[in-house]
């Protein structure tokens, strides 16, 4: 190597430009393509449920778009649902990114919410910006207590992240029934035992001009931060490192307990907020109906984008339109509720399907655009 | 008052809480000990469960036999293994991200057809009074035992046996240790894992029926609490041994009776975490159980769990 001078390394081949630009739209359109072509067949496969049954597949898409797309006020319905799909999907696609496959961010959601009421209640009389700030903190830190320690078992003792968070979850919504039927219930709440309402000062609104509370527009802000973690940061490249192969990323000297540790509390934290925003903005005070099943919708979202922050957006959007219509589809349809849950599961069984096919097709090869040039 | 058996009745009260709450989850990881001994793991047995609840509740009330009603959901568990074992044969698919969607989905077709059985009732899955020797009705209680869970025991038993002494338990062994030796001795991998997951699915539905035809006995959106679940981690805890799986469920089964137990004799304090406790107690025994230095002892070589 040592005599090896600039003239014996082979010139690299100048593509044209254009080849250049093909093979990089070719690289990035199999990951558009195929999850695009995966969700249609997905909506086939639940068409010929609905013909099974007798039901109209053309009436049950034009009651999802006017329900969920099709005006401002449905619209603005969609980006409400989808807010926590936003935090729920983020507490899934990050701890991705190391390899691990946490489903548990339902049980962050439910004590951020909690934490958030807990706090919302407690510093009552304090001046609204350090309530609404201190509620944020208390639900991220719950929420990343919750992820962070579920990381923290799997690195130091090997125990599946997978089973470990759901169980966490179970916990964590035992907790909150302790905790609200108990030292944090409002005497008040007769039916449904809550938490004391926040008060109107520490509600935060919508976003204005619009409906949608401002849930909305920090969850987008934390998909690109996410985004930009992963893609642009050498954290970012350290956990993708360490996600590809972990000796590897020890070797190369790389701390991949605190990363994976600290991607998991992240995670955990960013649910956390989707409880808080859920009472502070939607609710007004905690109760069972933070376990609606965010935490389960946000891990079809991630898998849906194939774990890309960016992805979520996007993705959230489409299942938050698609829940947005589930009352028309229920009341004009007379389907059941679970109509919803039946197509949702149709299409991460399609989703996962398609996985195979990533790499089969010689359209997205960049190398075949890059000869063509 | 001469019944009156004091503090006493509540280890009874737990024995028979153990036997009542076990079943459905040595069903479920006896099955789900079978799908992984041949080197697959389908965490969709939580959406298997519910979905043979809601089967067998459906078919119970119209045939008006709870045997039929297992049947039926045996029938549909197995189906929903063949779907998880076929989707799993196409390369490059994640049978745990496959696990969770067919959990999902598993689920929400449960809740899709079961609405209009929530209200009728099915007739019950009979039960065996093996307590009749005692006079106390603390005891009668207890040792009411449901067949299924003595077919359960059974089951641990033969399984247990066959894994040992039969060919089938030895090509299920041997592909779940090395796809490569199976090929190498003939034996399709892909098929071994779709027989071995349908089998684990028509158990875990077998679970779900229990749970629907005797205890709790009724069909509604709550009626599992994440047994599906908790048999994947139990298996791992039991070493994939059928035996195992019988105790572990016991013990599970013991902790799910906790709350209960001492609700019935006046300690409602705390009852949501008592109700937490066999979470609590699983998550505590993966703990113990799993080490990051080495791979668990009896892990089947190709199990991506525990790789």
């Amino acid at each position: 190597m040592a005599d090896m001078t600039a003239s014996d390394v082979p010139a690299p081949l100048a593509p044209p430009r254009l080849s250049g630009a093909l093979a990089f739209a070719a690289r990035r359109a199999e990951g558009i393509v195929i999850p695009l072509a995966a969700l249609i067949a997905g909506m086939a496969v639940f068409s010929l449920f609905l013909l099974a049954l007798g039901k109209s597949p053309a009436q049950f898409f034009e009651l999802m778009w006017r329900g969920g797309f099709g005006s401002w006020f449905s619209v603005q319905n969609a980006l409400l649902r989808a807010t926590p799909l936003l935090f729920a999907a983020l507490c899934v696609a990050l701890p991705a990114r190391l390899g691990l496959t946490v489903i548990g961010g339902e049980g962050a959601i439910v004590l951020g919410g909690v934490a958030a009421a807990a706090f919302g209640h407690w510093l009552s009389g304090l001046p609204s910006p350090i309530v609404i700030f201190a509620m944020g903190l208390a639900a991220m830190i719950a929420g990343g207590i919750w992820i962070g320690a579920v990381g923290a078992l799997r690195h130091y003792r090997a125990v599946n992240e997978t089973i470990s968070s759901l169980l966490m979850a179970y916990i964590a919504i035992a907790l909150m029934n302790q905790l609200v039927e108990g030292p944090l219930r409002d005497p008040a709440s007769l039916n449904k035992p809550s938490t004391h309402p926040l008060d109107a000062a520490y509600r935060i609104g919508p976003i204005p001009g619009m409906d949608v509370h401002w849930g909305l527009a920090v969850g987008v802000i934390a998909c690109v931060a996410c985004w930009v973690l992963i893609d642009k940061t050498r954290w970012g490249f350290a956990a993708r490192v360490a996600g590809g192969n972990v000796r590897a990323a020890q070797i190369q000297g790389l701390a991949v307990g605190p990363l994976i540790v600290g991607f998991c509390a992240l995670a955990g934290a960013l649910a956390g907020l989707a409880g808080m925003f859920e009472v502070a903005s939607v609710q007004g005070t905690a109760n069972a109906s933070l376990a609606i099943g965010y935490g389960y919708a946000g891990i079809l979202v991630a898998f849906l984008a194939r774990q890309n922050p960016l992805g979520c957006i996007p993705v959230a959007f489409l299942l938050g339109g698609i829940a947005a219509a589930g009352g028309l589809i229920q009341r004009r349809m007379g389907l059941p509720d679970a109509t919803i849950l039946v197509l949702q599961g149709m299409l991460f069984i399609v989703v996962l399907m398609s996985d195979t096919l990533y790499g089969r097709f010689k359209v997205f090869n960049p190398d075949r655009w890059k000869r063509a040039g | 008052m001469e019944n009156d058996i004091g503090l006493w009745g509540v280890p009874l009260a737990i024995l028979g809480g153990a036997i009542r709450v076990s079943t459905p989850f040595i069903f479920v990881s006896l099955g789900e000990a079978v799908t992984e001994r041949s080197g697959r793991i389908n965490l969709g047995l939580e959406g298997t469960l519910v979905f043979g609840a809601m089967a067998a509740y459906a078919i119970a009330v119209e045939t008006g036999s709870p045997w039929a009603g297992v049947l039926a959901a045996m029938v549909a568990g197995a189906g929903f293994g063949l779907l998880h074992g076929w989707i799993c044969s196409f390369p490059r698919v994640n049978d745990i991200a496959v696990g969770i969607a067919l959990m999902l989905f598993g689920i929400g077709i449960a809740f899709f057809f079961g609405k209009p059985y929530i209200q009728p009732s099915a007739p019950n899955l009979p039960a065996i009074p093996l307590g009749d020797w005692s006079s106390l009705p603390q005891v009668r209680a207890a040792l009411n035992v449901n067949v299924l869970f003595l077919l359960g025991a059974v089951l641990a038993v033969a399984l247990w046996w066959a894994f040992k002494n039969t060919k089938i338990g030895l090509i299920v062994r041997v592909v779940g240790d090395s796809a490569d030796s199976a090929r190498a001795m003939g034996l399709s991998p892909t098929a071994v894992r779709l027989f071995a997951t349908a089998f684990g699915g028509a158990l875990a539905a077998i679970g779900g029926a229990y749970l629907s035809l005797y205890y709790p006995g009724s069909w509604n959106e709550r009626i599992s609490s994440g047994q599906g679940l908790m048999a994947v981690a139990l298996v791992i805890f039991a070493r994939w041994n059928p035996l195992g799986c019988f105790a572990a469920a016991m013990l599970f089964g013991g902790a799910g009776a906790l709350g209960p137990a001492l609700q019935s004799v006046g300690v409602t304090q705390g009852y949501y975490l008592f109700y937490a406790a066999p979470y609590i107690l699983t998550l505590l025994i993966m703990i113990a159980t799993s080490s990051p230095g080495r791979q668990l002892a009896g892990a089947p070589g190709e199990l991506s769990i525990t790789k």
